[in-house]
């Protein structure tokens, strides 16, 4: 088998080059058994108000062993840098390490990402130590300058969260992995597995997706599909794939053909 | 028997009373959750959770009791 180098991000070495959301699950035992057939190590978790109204009170760490998978906390629904960093805080206290899924939402039709907010945020945060991901477009000046802001990792999407639309713009994906040093994972868009191979041939570091898995008919399989194809594809990228031409070449000799 | 004074905070964006003098940590037990598995805003600030028996609550405070759910 071909070598790979390891896939740290802040400072944290992982086997897996996908991560998985924990949302949209019709239960927590499917959730459960899709990350164990995805083969994530990091998984995210949003934060939300207890829900003081019903008897069932638990959140997701009663049915996720945090011993095994390593939770990644998102700002998710938080639409200004304040309440992206407030979340964050929250999501720092609960205790279980200093990393954080930056989202700060443009925009409630598209939830492209308010990239002005994103920067703001992400200096805070990484001046209270936070190791921040930072969820953005496929941008390159952007992708730059949360890298300067210090960004452990910066995170294009493939097409807007939850569209299950694959990999829209491959070139600027590649520009942005060409141009950074820190990782590169791209977040959100990928709809099947094909999506997930083709964003894995770009060259960059991981993938995270939810919508894709959850909302499969079958999301236990689906994990296992997009497992497969992020191994295919970060395969196919380190294989180095051959030259495309508009015009056939041969596999076959030329001579020795019969008169 | 003295009738205890109760006073109204704000918990989760809804009116609760509790009563007068209570620390966070009894606001918890009073709700019935493990001060483990939350994390407590008191007034915008987060209260560690050694502290949470010595913050006390005062009338119109705002408690946000939040924790870890599915998402992407």
């Amino acid at each position: 088998m071909i070598q790979d180098t390891a896939f740290t991000i802040g400072g944290r070495t992982f086997q897996s080059r996908l991560m998985v959301g924990t949302g949209k699950y019709r239960d927590n035992a499917e959730m459960v058994a899709a990350i164990e057939a995805s083969g994530a190590e990091i998984v995210t978790v949003a934060v939300r108000r207890v829900n003081l109204d019903r008897a069932e009170r638990e959140g997701i760490l009663h049915h996720l062993d945090t011993r095994r998978f390593f939770l990644l906390a998102n700002t998710a629904g938080c639409y200004t840098a304040a309440d992206a960093i407030r979340y964050a805080r929250l999501a720092r206290e609960a205790g279980f390490n200093e990393f954080i899924k930056l989202e700060v939402i443009g925009d409630q039709e598209t939830l492209l990402p308010d990239v002005a907010g994103l920067l703001e945020a992400t200096r805070v945060l990484v001046t209270e130590g936070f190791k921040v991901l930072a969820y953005t477009n496929e941008d390159l000046i952007t992708a730059l300058r949360l890298e300067e802001a210090g960004a452990a990792a910066v995170m294009p999407l493939a097409s807007p969260i939850g569209s299950g639309l694959g990999l829209l713009n491959p070139v600027s994906v590649r520009t942005i992995k060409r141009r950074l040093r820190v990782p590169v994972v791209v977040d959100a868009g990928v709809g099947t597995a094909s999506d997930a191979c083709v964003t894995m041939e770009q060259g960059v570091d991981g993938i995270l997706m939810n919508t894709a898995i959850a909302a499969a008919r079958d999301p236990v399989a689906m994990a296992h599909a997009m497992r497969l194809a992020v191994e295919a594809g970060r395969t196919a990228f380190l294989a180095g794939r051959m030259p495309r031409r508009e015009v056939a070449v041969p596999s076959s000799p030329l001579e020795g053909m019969l008169d | 028997m003295t009738a205890a004074t109760t006073i109204d905070i704000i918990v989760n964006g809804d009116r609760r009373s509790v009563p007068d003098g209570s620390t966070l940590l009894e606001l918890l037990r009073l709700l019935d959750l493990d001060p483990r598995g939350v994390v407590v805003e008191h007034n915008r600030t987060i209260v560690r959770r050694p502290d949470l028996d010595r913050a006390r609550l005062a009338s119109g405070d705002a408690v946000e009791l939040v924790h870890f759910v599915g998402g992407g």
